[in-house]
């Protein structure tokens, strides 16, 4: 497939995002809980505006995708069968979630504004963020599923592709979340620090087995298949037309091979190998800068994942385009 | 309910091109605007199209046999395209089973385009919709025109008769008949998308002649050549004489 940097940025946009209100999130519960040290309002506060940036950020460049972004209203609408139709649903009721969990935190809203008397300080957020949770995991579900879904498409038919999504989305969140709770809450960088090195390594163990898996796809369409001819030597000599067109601009990634064979080696160093080294070695102080980095290379990283996990996926109407002729 | 389709005889399609070209025109020239067409005569010339025929080499040589192949959308019974769309602008017709977009409300988001393995839908890179073919649904059922001309404009075309037109699903119908009679077969059945166009295989007539059969085994004088040819007055013979 073709990769079109506007998806590129727009789930990878989103990743940090939800993997960024994520971690927030869990550092309230743990500081609820007495686990952690409890922050002010103003670390949930700028993680939640910090998180918006990037969703919204993902949302505008998806309209870039769109060859009519006016109608995208219209996208809602097939929510029953289309898992793209879901993320439209589920993107801007996390960006929703995000935004009224700021605004209590802002506001230092409480459960007793309805009358309920919990004795906890942040009772109304942590049920907002509960909530906010639950559909920042299932907008993780929904875009990977947006490509899990093809089943002739065996690179991404898989659940590997909706686990990737989410751990490298959380991943990359939990690493800027380091890198603000080393300017705002010190005492969590620890946490996250570790957090961050969990589910990156995680990452790499699942998307290595994804590379590994795809490594040894047999594909089920081939020549014989595709124009029904039973013979083992067939060769397109021509494919009806001389100039390309959409079929061959949209299907195939166009890049060197070069490029294209060594990518991933790059993608593995700059997603997993790079940000766990650099991190490691701010355990125990918070050196901002290299958290900073850290998330910045991975996140350069991710955008090369993302470009070669459109660009590895062999659509079976290639097969017809093979030769121009 | 019923399934329209094509069924395209491999068996004679010349690769002339022509249902690619009237298809073009018919449906360049409709309600629903021009189709893109850029540089037609240029370096780059691109654009797009409902129907392409393509030619495939089948053998190596000397042992080879030129296939030409039209390509177009095969208005799938369970088009995978149809589900994935986030706007309903692509549906399948019930009355029919035709496969069609809605230009109107199709966003351009190229998603039902990933969703079909034979890569029969184009975008439309000037009105940045998707288009595939209609089966000409704006000709089939125009009542103005004669009723053999109720037909899609590559069909008419086609000046070998190597496409026909009709219901798969009634029986005795003629597409029906000749995937029936014929062959037919449907593109990539493993993604199981049941298409309804078929295709009819290359099919080879041969006469099957034993080595007995080439030398005469009633010829009871064992002579070959020409026979007595007796007088009109003089009595014959079956396998003896001859006119």
């Amino acid at each position: 497939m073709h990769p079109a940097f506007s998806v590129i940025f727009l789930t990878t946009f989103i990743g940090v995002g939800q993997g960024l209100f994520l971690a927030i999130y869990t550092g309230e519960v743990y500081g609820t809980l007495d686990l952690l040290p409890a922050q002010h309002h103003n670390f949930y506060v700028t993680g939640s505006v910090l998180a918006l940036i990037f969703l919204v950020a993902g949302l505008v460049a998806s309209f870039f995708h769109l060859g009519h972004p006016e109608r995208a209203w219209r996208s809602a609408s097939q929510w029953r069968t289309s898992w793209l139709s879901r993320e439209v649903i589920v993107l801007p009721a996390v960006i929703g979630a995000i935004f009224i969990y700021g605004l209590v935190h802002l506001l230092g809203l409480k459960l007793t504004l309805f009358g309920f008397n919990t004795g906890l300080a942040n009772d109304l957020s942590l049920i907002i963020g509960a909530g906010g949770t639950l559909v920042t995991f299932l907008l993780f579900l929904c875009t990977g599923m947006i490509y899990a879904c093809i089943k002739f498409l065996k690179e991404w038919a898989s659940p590997l592709t909706i686990i990737n999504y989410t751990l490298l989305g959380t991943a990359s969140g939990f690493l800027l979340a380091a890198a603000l709770a080393a300017m705002m809450a010190p005492t969590l960088v620890q946490f996250y620090v570790v957090w961050t090195i969990i589910i990156t390594l995680s990452g790499l163990v699942t998307r290595t087995a994804s590379l590994i898996r795809n490594a040894r796809l047999k594909p089920q369409s081939n020549l014989k298949t595709a124009i029904g001819i039973r013979h083992g030597k067939i060769q397109q000599r021509s494919q009806g037309q001389m100039g390309g067109s959409f079929n061959t601009r949209e299907f195939f990634h166009g890049a060197p091979d070069w490029f294209y064979r060594n990518i991933k080696w790059v993608f593995l160093a700059l997603v997993f190998i790079v940000p766990v080294f650099l991190i490691s070695l701010t355990m125990g102080d918070s050196g901002i800068v290299v958290l900073v980095a850290a998330f910045v290379i991975q996140y350069i990283g991710l955008i090369a994942e993302r470009w070669f996990f459109f660009a590895q996926a062999n659509h079976p109407q290639n097969l017809y385009y093979q030769t121009v002729g | 309910m019923s399934q329209l389709a094509l069924v395209i005889d491999l068996n004679v399609c010349v690769g002339c091109h022509a249902c690619v070209t009237s298809c073009k025109e018919w449906n360049t020239s409709g309600v629903a605007g021009a189709l893109s067409d850029d540089r037609p005569y240029g370096e780059q010339p691109t654009g797009t199209f409902f129907n392409r025929v393509q030619t495939f080499e089948v053998g190596e040589y000397p042992n080879t046999e030129t296939v030409h192949f039209p390509k177009s959308c095969l208005h799938c019974e369970d088009p995978p395209c149809v589900p994935v769309c986030p706007t309903g602008a692509s549906y399948k017709r019930e009355e029919d089973g035709i496969v069609l977009v809605d230009y109107d409300k199709c966003i351009g988001c190229k998603y039902c385009s990933w969703a079909c393995p034979y890569g029969a839908r184009e975008i439309d890179e000037h009105q940045k919709v998707m288009k595939k073919c209609t089966l000409c649904v704006d000709r089939i059922y125009d009542q103005n025109l004669p009723e053999t001309e109720r037909k899609p404009a590559c069909v008419l075309a086609c000046p070998t008769s190597a496409r026909l037109f009709g219901d798969v699903h009634d029986p005795e119908s003629v597409v029906s008949k000749a995937i029936r009679e014929e062959g037919g077969y449907q593109l990539m059945p493993e993604w199981g998308t049941q298409p309804a166009n078929h295709y009819l295989p290359r099919r080879k007539t041969r006469i099957q002649i034993h080595r007995d059969e080439l030398v005469r085994a009633d010829n009871p004088l064992k002579k070959e050549g020409p026979t007595v040819k007796p007088a009109l007055d003089e009595p014959s013979l079956d396998d003896v004489t001859s006119w």
